[in-house]
C-alpha cells in the first residue's frame, strides 16, 4: 500500500482548476461509467442497437422529402441524402450528447451523495457513451455513399478532429447544463427546447453558402457549425470554408474549458442540495 | 507515528432558506430577485443557518475500531460525508493519511437493469477497487454473497435480500487502509448480519482502521474499542466504547427530561380517596453505582432507592415497584416484603429502601415504573406512573446480535445430542 499517501480535506471556494492527477487515478471508474450506459441504453428493446441508426435514416428522409423535394433545398454538391446525412450523424450525436449529459447528474443523484469520485466523469461519460451511436451512423454513411456511388477521399483522415470538436462542444455545454440542473430542475425542459433550435442554427439541412458571406461569422460562434461543416467535408470530400471552421472549432474548445471551469466552481454544493 | 486521520475543528453550516430554495425554478428565482428589494427583510428572515458539526475535533490511530455514535441529526452522517469528500467542511481540516474506502449505502451505483455479475464490477469500481482487483476477488465475492445461481439475471429481478448480499459481498472485499461504514449493518437478514459483522471483525483484525457508525449499541460494543459521541454536531464524549455507550444513553435519556430523581412527593396519585402520601422519592443508578437518568442497555444493573416516611410507628408494610410494558402488561413486579430480612419489626420516620436488580433483562422498549406502599396488606400511597425506563438494545449474548422477540432475555445454550439425525455422510 502506498505509505506516503496523505490527503487534507478542508473547506474550497473560488474556482477551482481541474484535478488531472485525481481524474487519472480514477480513470477506470470512467471507463466503468460508459460501459454501463452503453450496457443498459438499449436493454430491454426489441431493436437494441439498431435504434442508434434508425435516428438519423428516420430524419434523413423526413428531411430530403419535406426540404429537398418540396422546399426545393438544395446541397453544394453531393445529392442530398448524403449531404444531409453527413451533417445529420455528427448532430443527432451532439443533441442526443447534450441532453444525456445535462440530466446525468440528476439522474446519478444517489452516486453524487453517497461516493466520492471526480464528478465530471458523470456528464462527460455520458457524452462519451454515445460515441458508440456515433459509429453506427458513421457505419451507415459508408453504405448510402456506396449506394450512390460517392468516393471517400483522403479528407476522411481529418474526422478525428472534427469527432473531438463535436466531443468538446457535447461535453461544454452537458458540463454547464448538468450543474444548473442540480439546483434548477428547468434545465430539463430548455434543453430539448434548444438543442431543437440549435438543428436550425446549424447548416445540417442547407449548405453554409445560403447565407450571406456577412452572416457567416456568426453561424461559426456555434461549435456545431464547424463540426457540421467538417464532418461533410472530411466524408464527402468536398471543400470547406476554413475561415467558418477555424473559429469554430476554437469555440468548441472554449466551450469545453469554461463549462469544465463553470462544473467545477458548483461541484462542491452537488451533494448538499441535488 | 502520527494519527491516520485528524479532524480539526471541523464545522459544517448548511443554509436552511437554501434547502428550500434548492429546487427553485428560474422563474421562482426571477420573482424572488424582482421582489428582493421589497422583501430582503423577510429573505433574510428565512436564510436561516443550522450548524450541522461545530468544532469536531478527534484523531484516529493505525489499526483502531472507532464507533461514532450518536441520535438521529447529531452530525455523524455529515461528519462521514465530510471525511468521505462528499461534501467540504464549511471550517476546520482533516488530514488523512491513508488509502479510505467508504460505504454509506450499501448498493451504490447498482443498476437494476445491469445483472449481478456486471454489478460486481461497476460498484467494485465505484467503491474504489481497480479492475484487476476484481477480477482476482470475484470468486470470493460470489460465495460469500450466496447468489451463485442468479449471478447472469439482472439485479432487479433479485429478492431485496439478495440483493443486500450482493452488495454488501461487493463493499466486504474492499481493501483500503482505512474502512468508513455508515449504518450498513440495519439491512438484510439476521443470519446475513451475522455473517457481516464477524466480516468487519476480521478485517479490523487485519490492522485495518475503521470508522463505524451505528444505532445498533451492540454492534458497537462488539466491534469498537473506542467510542465517539455526538451530541447536537459536537462533540460529547471521547473514550472507550463501553463509556461512550454509557453517554449515548445519557444523552438520549437528557432528552426525556427524566434525571435518575424522581420526586414523588408531588407526583399526582390516581386514587379517588384522599389518602396520607408517604412516597417521597425515588432515584436510579445502574452499574458501577452510576446514575441512570432513564435510558439504560438492557442486561445492565439496575438499582433502584425508594424513600418514604412513616408518621406513626408501623409493623408490616410492604413496597413494591411494577414494570409495565407499552402494552400496559405487567412484565416484573419487585416486593421489598419478599426480602426475609426485612420483614417484621416496628417502623417511624424517614426510610429508604434499596432495590437492587444485578441484571435488567427485558427486552428494549420502553417501561412505566408503578410504585406503591401497602401497609398491612392495605394499599396506602400508590404512584401508577412514577418513572418511565428505556431499555435499548445490547449486546447481551455477546455475538452481536440483538434478540428481537419475547419479553426478556435469559443466558441459555444450545447442544446437540448424538445420534440426532444427520443427512450428510460424515
Amino acid at each position: 500500500m502506498n505509505g506516503s499517501y496523505e490527503l487534507v480535506i478542508k473547506p474550497r471556494s473560488g474556482w477551482q482548476a481541474i484535478d488531472w492527477r485525481e481524474a487519472f487515478l480514477h480513470r477506470e471508474l470512467l471507463g466503468f461509467l460508459i460501459w454501463r450506459d452503453i450496457k443498459i441504453r438499449y436493454r430491454q428493446t426489441m431493436l437494441g442497437g439498431l435504434w442508434a441508426v434508425l435516428q438519423p435514416m428516420m430524419a434523413m428522409l423526413i428531411f430530403t422529402f419535406v426540404f429537398n423535394r418540396l422546399a426545393g433545398v438544395k446541397s453544394d454538391g453531393p445529392p442530398y441524402p448524403l449531404f444531409v446525412f453527413a451533417g445529420l450523424a455528427p448532430w443527432v450525436f451532439f443533441s442526443n450528447a447534450v441532453t444525456a449529459s445535462s440530466n446525468s447528474l440528476v439522474a446519478n443523484q444517489q452516486l453524487v451523495g453517497k461516493i466520492y469520485f471526480p464528478r465530471v466523469f458523470i456528464p462527460v461519460g455520458a457524452v462519451l457513451a454515445l460515441l458508440v451511436d456515433l459509429g453506427f451512423s458513421l457505419l451507415l454513411l459508408l453504405g448510402l455513399m456506396i449506394k450512390y456511388h460517392w468516393a471517400l477521399t483522403f479528407h476522411a483522415l481529418m474526422l478525428p478532429v472534427f469527432i473531438l470538436a463535436a466531443l468538446l462542444s457535447a461535453s461544454g455545454l452537458g458540463l454547464v447544463f448538468s450543474a444548473l440542473n442540480v439546483s434548477f430542475r428547468d434545465v430539463k425542459y430548455a434543453v430539448p427546447f434548444i438543442v431543437q433550435m440549435g438543428l436550425f442554427m446549424t447548416p445540417v439541412i442547407y449548405p453554409v453558402s445560403y447565407l450571406p458571406a456577412r452572416l457567416r461569422p456568426l453561424l461559426a460562434l456555434n461549435p456545431m457549425t464547424g463540426v457540421v461543416m467538417g464532418f461533410r467535408s472530411a466524408l464527402l470530400g468536398t471543400a470547406m470554408d476554413w475561415s467558418v471552421v477555424r473559429l469554430s472549432l476554437i469555440v468548441s474548445a472554449a466551450l469545453f474549458m469554461l463549462g469544465l471551469l463553470i462544473f467545477r466552481r458548483m461541484e462542491r454544493r452537488f451533494a448538499d442540495i441535488i | 507515528m502520527p494519527p491516520i486521520i485528524e479532524f480539526r475543528n471541523i464545522s459544517k453550516e448548511y443554509k436552511l432558506g437554501g434547502a428550500v430554495r434548492q429546487q427553485e425554478t428560474f422563474r421562482e428565482l426571477l420573482m424572488r430577485k424582482l421582489r428582493s428589494p421589497l422583501q430582503r427583510s423577510t429573505g433574510a428572515a428565512t436564510q436561516s443557518s443550522f450548524w450541522a458539526l461545530q468544532d469536531v475535533s478527534f484523531d484516529v490511530n493505525a489499526g483502531e475500531v472507532i464507533g461514532i455514535i450518536g441520535r438521529n441529526g447529531a452530525g455523524k452522517s455529515t461528519l462521514l460525508k465530510i471525511l468521505s469528500r462528499i461534501t467540504d467542511p464549511t471550517t476546520g481540516s482533516i488530514h488523512v493519511r491513508g488509502r479510505l474506502a467508504s460505504l454509506l449505502e450499501v448498493g451504490t451505483g447498482f443498476h437494476p437493469e445491469l445483472t449481478g455479475r456486471e454489478n460486481i464490477f461497476l460498484n467494485g469500481a465505484i467503491l474504489g477497487m481497480r479492475k484487476t482487483e476484481i477480477v482476482s476477488k470475484f470468486d470470493e465475492i460470489v460465495a460469500f454473497s450466496e447468489v451463485e445461481k442468479f449471478l447472469d439475471t439482472p439485479v432487479k429481478r433479485y429478492s431485496s435480500g439478495m440483493y443486500v448480499r450482493l452488495a454488501f459481498s461487493v463493499a466486504a472485499h474492499l481493501n483500503p487502509e482505512i474502512l468508513v461504514v455508515d449504518e450498513v449493518l440495519a439491512v438484510g437478514d439476521m443470519a446475513f448480519q451475522k455473517k457481516c459483522l464477524g466480516k468487519m471483525s476480521e478485517v479490523s483484525q487485519g490492522g485495518r482502521t475503521v470508522i463505524f457508525v451505528s444505532h445498533n449499541m451492540a454492534a458497537v460494543q462488539n466491534l469498537c474499542q473506542r467510542g465517539v459521541v455526538l451530541s447536537n454536531g459536537k462533540v460529547l464524549f471521547n473514550g472507550g466504547s463501553e463509556d461512550a455507550i454509557q453517554q449515548y444513553l445519557h444523552s438520549v435519556a437528557g432528552t426525556a427530561a427524566q434525571g435518575h430523581v424522581i420526586d414523588l412527593a408531588n407526583a399526582p396519585r390516581t386514587a379517588k380517596k384522599i389518602r396520607p402520601k408517604l412516597l417521597e422519592r425515588m432515584e436510579f443508578y445502574t452499574d458501577s453505582d452510576r446514575v441512570m437518568p432513564g435510558t439504560m442497555p438492557m442486561g445492565a444493573a439496575l438499582k433502584m432507592r425508594v424513600n418514604f416516611n412513616f408518621p406513626e410507628p408501623v409493623e408490616n408494610f410492604d413496597v413494591g415497584i411494577g414494570f409495565d410494558n407499552v402494552y400496559g402488561q405487567r412484565v416484573f413486579t419487585a416486593h421489598s416484603s419478599f426480602e426475609p430480612q426485612l420483614v417484621g419489626g416496628e417502623h417511624v420516620g424517614p426510610q429508604t429502601y434499596v432495590c437492587n436488580i444485578p441484571s435488567l433483562t427485558l427486552v428494549p422498549g420502553e417501561y412505566v415504573l408503578r410504585v406503591w406502599l401497602d401497609i398491612s396488606r392495605r394499599e396506602i400511597d400508590l404512584v401508577s406512573e412514577a418513572a418511565r425506563i428505556q431499555i435499548i438494545e445490547s449486546d447481551y449474548y455477546g455475538t452481536g446480535r440483538v434478540p428481537w422477540n419475547g419479553v426478556f432475555v435469559l443466558k441459555h445454550h444450545w447442544f446437540t445430542e448424538r445420534g440426532s439425525g444427520v443427512s450428510s455422510n460424515s
